[in-house]
């Protein structure tokens, strides 16, 4: 119904339908849609924390004579320095340095199945599908070994000015430090695990129509891709709670 | 669609970017842990943040521009995606500068 406008636009500029937007398919545009709208679901999480965090005064010393209080923010160094068969070892880092090398690793291959889907290489897609889903999975792993440790905590704990002793953090008392800092990790890394979870399911998903041939009769593999973007999402938030909660 | 079905015949793959993201990430990596452990924190406490912060950033736009191939998307797209971000970098100063605050009267009023 160009003929009924009225307006001055140049008729090549109207889009009649037929044509898509942004030169990408619905399915493709609607997920990075998602993502932004997750990428202000994460930003408000991160972001409370700083909120919390700057609101809470920072240990004064110098950081060798570091010690847990309730009093300051905890230095997430010193928090997180357990590796698992390593017992009274203190390793700074090491072990979610461990995650973040397994979540960079399968981005790379849920990548290469995405690139082998632009082949229709089936049995490339599979494989590297199988990789990101076991990559998944072993994040999972780590990270409920790494809950398991701080819920449960060290030997030593922590005597309250009370003199009541806590061992370990939940949800009302934690031995690093203000219950909200244990409020956040559990917050931020649960949301973030749950988001793993579902891309883990959402993985295996693609796996299995691959190997049925769904894909390789469908005449092309735009549902890896779709799916890929999410995955990669889920690496890109890790690398800021990397940042934001064990880092700095 | 119809761009799919024309190559049909087995194409070479072409994974040699993928491996450079990965080396450049994983590199990235490397030196936030270089940088955790050597770099005097009681002094230069600030200045590692900030370089944390960039690291992270570069990261970030690798697996963006890269993995996500969003960097080969057209303008439209790529604006669509980063401009609403800046909403964030708003709520990051509002809310961290009104973290001081509240630590200010929690200090007082306690």
């Amino acid at each position: 119904m160009a003929s009924a406008n009225t307006s001055t636009t140049a008729e090549h500029l109207f889009w009649k339908g037929g044509v898509q937007p942004m030169k990408v398919g619905y399915g493709k545009l609607m997920m990075w849609i998602f993502l932004l709208s997750d990428t202000f679901t994460f930003s408000a999480l991160l972001i409370s924390y700083g909120l919390v965090r700057f609101s809470f005064p920072t240990f004064e010393g110098l950081r060798k004579n570091f010690e847990f209080s309730t009093a300051w923010w905890p230095i997430p160094e010193r928090v997180f320095e357990a590796v698992p068969f390593l017992h009274g070892i203190p390793a700074p880092l090491v072990f979610v340095g461990i995650m973040t090398f397994i979540l960079i690793m399968s981005s790379v291959t849920m990548v290469l199945a995405v690139e082998a889907g632009h082949r229709r290489d089936k049995a490339d897609v599979e494989k590297y599908m199988l990789w990101t889903i076991l990559g998944g999975f072993a994040f999972l792993a780590s990270q409920a070994w790494e809950w398991g440790h701080f819920i449960h905590g060290t030997e030593e704990g922590l005597t309250l000015a009370s003199g009541v002793k806590v061992f370990g953090a939940n949800l009302v008392q934690n031995q690093y430090g203000p219950p909200a800092f244990a409020d956040f990790f559990f917050f931020i890394t649960g949301f973030h695990g749950t988001h793993v979870f579902s891309g883990v399911v959402l993985n295996i998903l693609i796996f299995y129509n691959t190997a049925n041939g769904v894909y390789e009769n469908r005449g092309h593999y735009d549902m890896v891709e779709k799916v890929g973007l999410y995955w990669h999402f889920v690496d890109l938030v890790w690398v800021f709670v990397f940042t934001f909660f064990y880092l700095v | 669609m119809a761009q799919h079905s024309e190559n049909s015949e087995k194409v070479p793959s072409q994974t040699k970017e993928i491996w450079r993201t990965f080396w450049i990430l994983l590199g990235i990596t490397a030196l936030e842990f270089l940088i955790a452990f050597t770099v005097d924190a009681d002094q230069y406490k600030w200045t590692k943040v900030g370089i944390f912060i960039i690291l992270t950033i570069v990261k970030a736009y690798f697996i963006v521009a890269i993995f996500m191939h969003l960097g080969s998307e057209v303008k439209a797209l790529i604006w669509t995606i980063i401009i609403p971000c800046i909403f964030v970098v708003w709520l990051v100063v509002a809310l961290i500068v009104e973290g001081g605050y509240i630590g200010f009267e929690r200090l007082f009023f306690n």
